[in-house]
């Protein structure tokens, strides 16, 4: 397994570059050094001095990918492009255009995102399953069929509108809990139970939905009927049985989520005042700070890669049919 | 894993999780309401709160430009002067001087002279009021022998650091002159990189050779190996010719020529003390890795510190416990005001011990949060402009029955602000200065129908601009004498809009009957915007239509905002929509917007004459006006330069924005200010009022969390029930089955 873990790492690098060089294209093609410099330095009384002196600064006097002017190696080395991408390779993030230390920034906003972001994941993912094999139990029901309605409209209806009437009902007209905000420790968890019941509320009907399909897919098969052969209740059945054998399929797209949790979520985060990740990236590009961007987007595919990297070796623990080589 | 799993349990843990959730509910609100989002302790004291919708991205004196960040840095920094507090006209006063600045006219040899117009240089000289001390800082310990004692941070020491109040020690010192002159010499680096320093450059003697020498020097120091941010650069081995430290207290600034708005830029921040000490304190690698810099954690003389610096949840100021006497005016209330504004006079400042500035990106939120008591005060989106405003029949406002019973207040004052819609002068249709080119515009100004904008758009929350020059603001002429008679018409004491049919007549005369070009052709003009999402797209169609009254067709050009900046830049731009905010109440501020040395056709893109307006006559009065004070003769002149520009058209005046604040009963001194940023110390909150209020309004709702217990657990014997019977069915079949076999 450790040298598939290696060679997985290995593969990864060449798609980074590939991400980052697709991240450098698109990022120039839109904005160029001048604009980024007016973007930093204000609108106001902006001269070109003042521009060629901050591009000079912060290195965007260089050509992208090609520096004509210079010789040998160089032409390459010297380089917009190099010169910012080799220090993503060993996590060297640097400082915003602005001139905030983006690890620090990333460091200290992980964690709200993550106190917002695991809580919902855990709780949602316990909900849809627990709800999912429920209405596995009652299949065919009036209440499976309700249940199946009711997932639908949970589905068609927009995350904003759930934030808006549940700050709406739950603080402003019942007054239960702070309408935004955040704190760390005991004193937080009033600002977070909001916006988790409603991240897990809004993920409610396509869960159900998902993982009913899975385990209606597991209640026909041979050691199921064998489960109940032996005079095991349905109880027993759905969450003894049916539920290990339908891991394998709900491990293929949870993994792969949990390392990207503490990125955080836009909406969510900016309605309810989380200081947390989630907006980092998009006030960037808004910002036109592309240190933030690139260094974003780095973090982003590396997460990725390390979320499928570990679905490939929880497969290993579920189900022993599956060996890494 | 899941073996032995049985109902029951599946059950009691239901009932165990919602108890989980109403206990750690609950915990979390052991003292004060359940949804206060601020410590107990925090609402039971003299604290204001507030919010704001960007975080702040420079709290460097001398690179902050923007109005949010001067909110907070205002109350942190004190340049040599400020904006009395009540009067108007805007006035300024001494802040940390004693008197306002002393000037003297020299000539070319330095030499006094007594004829003002025949001076080369104006000397400013400042003398400071002796014992102002900076807010405590570690930056200020020293050692036994005299030395900095945090200046070379040890990595040990930098581990235990995560903010500036984890220093153990933290000291002050008095304020200089030479802390004023640093903050110039800061200025003149150019990797500081200060918005101001070009225009300086032309103004104070000596700062453009010193900003070369120094930035150079810098420059070569760093030599490629570090970070600007983590180097420093020490500026007292250089002196700026003009900007001379006389003794502790005495400072003198040398001006060329004379430039009666200086004493303005000295009401800013650029011109805010900075002791070297603290420029040195924060260059240390190890601070600025963990974003302790003077652009995040700023060190000053005023009213309040920053206590806690998070841009993206939270900005914290304290009273400065070593701020010096101020107090609050006992006299200079405007006409019109209200009187209580008077109530504390003579009171020490600041009144309010605490400030907490809440990030609040979305309106809901915010503007729940100031129903509920937890804003001291609020602006008005237009999503809840109809809850808190009500438009009477003549225009006016009032608040809606809702608000009055919240005891909420509200203020409504023009900003020195003037957003238009600027003509491309270098343009062959639109430009130009002929009389059929100048009837072209004047049609549009008045098809354009700004008023109705306002209603719209705007909520009523602007005024319909006759001229460039805002309301509050030396040369602006209300009632009969301010309108534009090339656009308006005073009838019976009211200001109308000239009719279509007068549009139509000049557009005809225009060489454009009916809105034709002389081919019979449509006449085709273009509007570039960098409006482009959904929300644009009613105002721009009520741009198409205004065009459309003319039979004019209007082409929208929409783009990203840094091409539409190019275009305007590169006078490519036809016609555009541009604004203008006040950096000080003179009308030089607003009238060298149109001052053809300003035109960004002749200055290569960086000119913030947009329009390209170049009228020789009008040049020539803006050079007398920009250096006049502010005497009969100088009003006279800028009416005529009105004039000009009214007749020439350059832009369709389009409005004064007004702001709207909504604020609490217990919300004291309120006045607005939009030229002052540190007008926090006047505040005062009663914040026992406040409490009670917030108790009032904020009661939790009980009865619904009683239907959810009894949905929730009315919902398991059903269930359990569902089971049974579904598990008996099941054997009942095979039973049924096994007979039939």
């Amino acid at each position: 397994m450790f040298a598939y873990i290696i060679r997985r790492l290995l593969f990864a690098i060449p798609i980074l570059i590939g991400v980052n060089l697709i991240t450098f294209a698109l990022f120039f093609m839109v904005n160029t050094p001048d604009d980024m410099a007016r973007a930093q330095l204000g609108a106001k009384q902006t001269t070109p001095e003042m521009i060629q002196s901050w591009k000079t600064e912060h290195g965007y006097d260089k050509p992208l990918f090609f520096n004509s002017e210079s010789t040998g190696l160089s032409k390459i080395s010297d380089t917009l492009f190099v010169e910012q991408s080799l220090k993503l390779f060993v996590f060297d993030f640097g400082q915003s255009d602005s001139g905030r230390q983006i690890s620090a920034d990333i460091y200290e906003r992980m964690w709200p995102s993550l106190a917002i972001a695991l809580p919902t994941f855990m709780i949602g993912l316990i909900t849809n399953i627990a709800l999912a094999l429920l209405i596995v139990l009652f299949r065919g029901s009036v209440l499976d069929t309700a249940t199946m309605m009711v997932a639908v409209a949970i589905m068609s209806i927009s995350g904003l509108f759930y934030i808006i009437a549940g700050q709406v009902v739950f603080s402003k007209v019942w007054h239960w809990v702070p309408i935004s905000g955040y704190e760390g420790g005991w004193e937080g968890i009033k600002f977070l139970i909001l916006p988790i019941l409603i991240g897990v509320f809004a993920g409610l009907g396509g869960g159900i939905r998902w993982y009913r399909s899975l385990f209606l897919e597991e209640i026909n098969k041979d050691y199921v009927r064998t489960a109940r052969a032996k005079g095991l209740s349905e109880i027993k059945v759905l969450f003894g049985h049916v539920l290990q054998n339908g891991l394998l399929p709900i491990l293929t797209g949870v993994v792969v989520v949990i390392p990207t949790l503490f990125m955080g979520s836009l909406i969510m985060e900016s309605f309810f005042g989380i200081p947390g990740l989630g907006s980092y990236t998009i006030d960037a590009i808004n910002a036109q700070d592309f240190s933030i961007v690139k260094a974003m987007v780095f973090l982003g595919s590396v997460l990725y890669i390390v979320g499928l990297i570990l679905t490939d070796i929880s497969y290993t623990y579920f189900d022993p049919r599956v060996r890494l080589q | 894993m899941l073996n032995g799993f049985r109902l029951q349990s599946f059950l009691r843990c239901g009932v165990y999780s919602v108890i989980l959730v109403v206990t750690a509910l609950l915990s979390g609100c052991q003292s004060g309401l359940w949804n206060q989002p601020y410590s107990t302790q925090q609402i039971e004291s003299p604290t204001l709160f507030s919010s704001f919708s960007s975080p702040p991205k420079h709290l460097d004196p001398v690179v902050s430009y923007s109005s949010n960040e001067a909110s907070i840095l205002g109350q942190i920094y004190e340049p040599p002067l400020q904006y009395h507090y009540l009067k108007r006209p805007y006035e300024l006063e001494p802040l940390t001087l004693t008197t306002m600045p002393k000037i003297r006219y020299l000539d070319a040899g330095g030499n006094p002279v007594t004829d003002e117009s025949a001076a080369v240089y104006s000397e400013y000289h400042l003398t400071l009021k002796p014992g102002i001390r900076f807010q405590p800082h570690p930056a200020f310990v020293t050692t036994t022998s005299g030395e900095q004692k945090y200046a070379n941070l040890s990595d040990a020491q930098l581990e235990k650091i995560h903010e500036i109040s984890d220093f153990n020690e933290t000291a002050t010192r008095e304020l200089e002159a030479s802390d004023y002159v640093y903050a110039i010499k800061r200025m003149a680096l150019r990797q500081n990189h200060s918005p101001i320093l070009d225009t300086m450059n032309h103004y104070i003697v000596g700062l453009k050779d010193f900003s070369d020498t120094v930035s150079s020097a810098c420059q070569s120091e760093m030599d490629g190996t570090t970070s600007f941010k983590q180097h420093f650069f020490d500026l007292n081995r250089f002196q700026i010719k003009g900007v001379q430290v006389v003794d502790k207290y005495n400072f003198t600034i040398r001006i060329n020529g004379r430039y009666p708005q200086f004493k303005y830029w000295l009401a800013m921040n650029f011109f805010a003390p900075i002791a070297w000490e603290v420029d040195r304190f924060y260059k240390q690698p190890g601070l600025v890795e963990k974003n302790l810099t003077l652009d995040t954690s700023p060190v000053g003389t005023g009213p309040y510190m920053l206590a806690e610096n998070n841009p993206n949840k939270r900005m914290r100021l304290l009273a400065n416990p070593n701020f010096h006497k101020e107090y609050y005016p006992e006299s200079g209330l405007a006409e019109g005001a209200d009187p209580a504004l008077l109530q504390d006079a003579g009171k020490r400042l600041p009144l309010v011990k605490e400030v907490i500035y809440s990030l609040e990106k979305e309106n809901v939120p915010s503007w729940n949060k100031f129903l509920q008591g937890y804003y001291d005060a609020s602006g008005v989106s237009s999503d809840s402009f109809d809850q808190a405003v009500a438009v009477t029949a003549s225009g006016g406002m009032q608040l809606t029955d809702e608000m009055k019973q919240k005891d909420i207040q509200f203020l409504n004052v023009i900003q020195p602000t003037i957003m238009y819609l600027g003509f491309n002068m270098a343009d062959p249709v639109v430009g130009g200065y002929s009389e059929k080119q100048r009837k072209l515009r004047q049609a549009l100004s008045i098809a354009i129908n700004y008023e109705e904008y306002i209603s719209i758009f705007l909520n009523g929350r602007g005024v319909a601009a006759q001229g460039p020059i805002p309301p509050g603001i030396f040369g602006y002429s209300e009632g009969e004498e301010g309108i534009n008679p090339y656009i308006s018409e005073w009838h019976n004491g009211v200001l109308q809009r000239k009719s279509m049919v007068a549009a139509k007549k000049l557009l005809a005369e225009a060489g454009y009957p009916d809105g034709r070009q002389p081919d019979g052709s449509a006449l085709t003009l273009y509007f570039d915007t960098p409006a482009t999402g959904p929300d644009s797209k009613s105002m721009l169609n009520w741009y198409r239509k205004q065009f459309e009254k003319l039979g004019i067709q209007l082409v929208i050009r929409a783009t990203d905002y840094n091409r539409f900046q190019d275009k305007v830049r590169g006078a490519k731009a036809q016609m555009f929509v541009w604004g203008w905010n006040a950096d000080y109440p003179d009308p030089e501020n607003f009238l060298f917007l149109l001052y053809g040395g300003n035109a960004v056709i002749n200055t290569n893109g960086s000119g913030i004459n947009s329009a390209n307006y170049d009228n020789p006559e009008f040049n020539r009065l803006f050079e007398r006006i920009k250096t006049m004070d502010n005497t009969p003769e100088r009003l006279r002149l800028i009416k005529e330069m009105v004039q000009i520009a009214q007749k020439d058209a350059p832009w369709v005046w389009g409005f004064y924005p007004k702001s709207l604040a909504l604020y609490h009963g217990w919300y004291h001194n309120v006045w607005p200010n939009p030229l002052a940023n540190n007008t926090i110390k006047y505040k005062r909150v009663d914040f026992e009022t406040r409490l009670e209020k917030q108790k009032e309004w904020n009661q939790p709702v009980m009865w619904p969390l009683l239907i959810l217990f009894l949905v929730v657990f009315g919902s398991i014997y059903p269930l359990v029930r569902a089971y049974r019977s579904r598990q008996g069915s099941v054997v009942l079949t095979n039973k049924s089955t096994e007979g039939e076999a």
